[in-house]
């Protein structure tokens, strides 16, 4: 990946900011209908204690990128190419054994379905003391105080008494906390939390959206937090990268993205969402037609079939050539950038009013 | 607070309908739950709905919105009869429907239509999308001018597919498009009232949109009454003109959408609103911050009084002994009615944060002394 924008101090790849660093990843499944390439050649980078947030719709890919970053996915049904450095360490040619040290250690992940990410067999207590005893060779008492303060702090009521509750015995909401105490035991510096709401009711999501923000400050860890949902998004991430069809199309912070976005699928999410305080009478403008597979996703851009400034762009160059996405604030749109802002301003603002 | 009270007016209907289409009293449902050795019996029952008013208007919509568990589902079931009611009246059209037989329900039902919440499972996959959309037809023998396959064509076409797929499957359509044969199939019988229970929430955002868009424009130009149950409240705003709020199997707060999207005054309708996740033009610009603490509780054993006074901060004694009823308070408009005996002013803005949880809270508290 070229950078185009800033000559003079081009960011290195594994900059000593960048905590988590993704270089040009395809993760590729073969299925008996063809080749699936649910993740073409995506590029990003995390700082320590700031959140990545990654939108998109069903099958654009972004849970299977961070089952990657965690070598969880099916190696035999699978390719993985490109560079995940995670603190100087090469992720995607690390042995399962050295991938293991890191797991619930180094990085820990936060599951959307918490009841069927807890195993049913076995108390929380003990799914919770697990790695703590296995990273840091602590002992079963240790890693009890440990659990239960954990549960405190996540709040779970009287958590000595329901350290040896099973996860049936919890409620929705409180699975989740447990999820986010199992997930924060060996002080992670990365987490990725994968839909870790959606399962939840509003009122509940507020409670463990606001959580999980504040923990973060308390225990400075990295978080990569996926989600379909800007709302969820605007408030817990700090910058934001827009997946379309296994690829980002737009990148640059939450408050560029939300309030001031620049590529036609942005736009399209945005002016398709209703609000609480958006105008009633207005309709909404939903993004014509449906995501494509990714079996053969289409030429050039993958967002072409469904684009609506199409024709702004002279020749073909949309159908035929994929537009690439540069480094920090940038979106892989032909479109130049004079034809966004004033599509921007005369056509998309006055619908997001 | 009694001077706040006025009698309980019958609730107005806002906008086009002078009449009531369907009216719901004291509705309930108890599910039973045996347990017991060796003789099975009945320990207690899971309160699911208990004592719902509500009314729909001939071509109005009204939205019931609620969290998961509040019975809102169990409402939609219990009007369109596909359970059957522990006690209440159902009335549809003035005609007393609560426990009427298979026989009488026949002509009701066609009225009566649902579209289902999950596209995947509500349609028969060794169907044709002609012979599900026609189904209806032939169970209530119409034959429609033309024939019945000209009829699907048309309606097929007025969801927004093309009429060439009478013959494909429901595997070979996406979920916005299985939604939409949903859609056609409710709208086979040119019913007057649809229950349209989560309707998109099993669709993506870009499709959510284009679903609300057709239901809204059958709504308005066939004049079909919707009663639209959603969790979200961004798009039930967008397409009821009347809100009711459920919180447990009971109604506490119902009203035309202005009053309740911006003049609530129940405690739990504003912690709903204010847990919105939004993206706001401006950073939060003086939005009223509610986070409660735990969970819903258990509708087996619901609390004592209000239901809601375990998870509110304005609980006092008078709420664990005193149920409150669904008042018209002093100061709101007609058909805006809340049951609470401490209300909140009407208004979603708020100088203070209420915080609640007490993890949230003692990570604050550390957090503000740093």
């Amino acid at each position: 990946m070229t950078t185009l924008t800033k000559t003079e101090d081009a960011p290195a790849p594994t900059g000593p900011e960048s905590f988590l660093s993704v270089r040009d990843l395809k993760v590729q499944f073969s299925t008996e209908d063809g080749i699936v390439k649910a993740v073409d050649g995506l590029s990003f980078d995390v700082e320590r204690g700031k959140t990545l947030g990654i939108v998109g719709e069903s099958g654009s890919g972004k849970s299977v990128t961070n089952l990657t970053i965690l070598g969880l996915h099916n190696p035999r049904s699978s390719t993985v190419d490109g560079e995940i450095v995670l603190d100087g360490k090469e992720l995607v040619t690390a042995t399962e054994r050295e991938l293991e040290q890191l797991r619930g250690n180094k990085m820990a992940m936060i599951f959307q379905d918490p009841l069927t990410a807890l195993s049913p067999f076995y108390t929380v207590g003990r799914q919770l003391s697990e790695p703590y005893m296995k990273h840091r060779g602590a002992s079963k008492k240790e890693a009890r105080d440990r659990a239960i303060q954990m549960l405190e702090k996540v709040g779970i009521p009287q958590p000595k008494v329901r350290f040896d509750d099973y996860p049936h015995q919890f409620s929705g909401g409180m699975r989740q906390r447990a999820m986010i105490a199992m997930a924060l035991m060996c002080d992670p510096d990365l987490l990725i939390a994968d839909e870790p709401t959606t399962a939840l009711d509003v009122t509940v999501q507020a409670q463990i959206l606001d959580l999980l923000k504040d923990l973060q400050q308390e225990f400075g860890s990295a978080i990569i937090f996926i989600t379909h949902d800007l709302g969820v998004i605007s408030h817990m991430a700090d910058d934001l990268l827009v997946m379309y069809a296994g690829r980002a199309v737009e990148r640059g912070s939450v408050r560029e993205v939300l309030h001031d976005p620049r590529h036609p699928y942005t736009w399209g999410l945005l002016s398709s969402m209703p609000r609480l305080d958006s105008d009633i009478d207005q309709q909404l403008t939903p993004i014509p037609g449906s995501p494509p597979s990714l079996l053969n996703p289409p030429s050039g851009c993958p967002f072409h079939p469904r684009c609506a400034f199409r024709d702004e762009v002279p020749g073909t160059l949309c159908t035929d050539v994929r537009p690439p996405l540069g480094e920090g604030r940038s979106t892989a749109c032909h479109l130049t950038p004079e034809q966004k802002q004033t599509i921007f301003i005369d056509k998309i603002q006055p619908r997001l009013r | 607070m009694s001077e706040n009270l006025t009698l309980p007016a019958p609730q107005g209907t806002t906008g086009t309908s002078a009449e009531n289409l369907l009216e719901v009293k004291g509705l309930t449902k108890h599910f039973p739950i045996y347990g017991g050795f060796p003789i099975r019996r009945k320990v207690g029952a899971v309160q699911a709905v208990d004592g719902v008013d509500l009314t729909v208007g001939v071509a109005e919509s009204v939205g019931l919105v609620g969290e998961s568990g509040c019975g809102k589902s169990t409402t939609g079931r219990l009007i369109t009869r596909l359970l059957e009611p522990t006690a209440g009246t159902i009335t549809y059209a003035g005609q007393d429907i609560t426990h009427a037989s298979r026989r009488q329900l026949a002509p009701v039902r066609s009225e009566i239509q649902m579209i289902f919440q999950d596209p995947y499972s509500s349609l028969n996959p060794r169907q044709t999308v002609g012979s599900i959309i026609k189904s209806p037809m032939e169970v209530n023998g119409i034959e429609p001018e033309g024939g019945r396959e000209k009829k699907v064509r048309e309606l097929l076409e007025l969801v927004g597919l093309n009429p060439e797929h009478y013959n494909r499957f429901p595997h070979e359509f996406s979920g916005g498009q299985r939604q939409r044969i949903g859609v056609a199939r409710a709208l086979a019988l040119n019913p007057k009232l649809i229950v349209a229970d989560e309707p998109v929430s099993a669709l993506d955002v870009s499709i959510q949109a284009q679903v609300v868009n057709l239901l809204k424009e059958v709504q308005k130009e066939l004049g079909i009454a919707f009663l639209f149950i959603a969790h979200d409240l961004a798009v039930v705003r967008h397409f009821s003109q009347r809100v009711a709020v459920m919180y447990l199997g009971k109604v506490v707060e119902v009203g035309d959408r202005e009053s309740i999207y911006n003049g609530p005054r129940h405690p739990y309708t504003h912690a709903l609103l204010s847990a919105v996740p939004e993206v706001s033009a401006e950073e939060d610009a003086g939005r009223e911050r509610i986070r409660l603490s735990g969970d819903v509780p258990s509708p087996i054993h619901p609390p004592s009084g209000c239901r809601f006074r375990t998870r509110c901060w304005k609980a006092q004694d008078k709420c664990a002994t005193e149920e409150p009823p669904l008042v018209q308070l002093s100061g709101n408009r007609d058909g805006h009615l809340t049951a609470c005996h401490f209300p909140e002013d009407p208004t979603t803005q708020r100088d203070e944060d209420v915080v609640l949880d007490p993890a949230l809270r003692s990570l604050e508290e550390s957090a503000s002394e740093d």
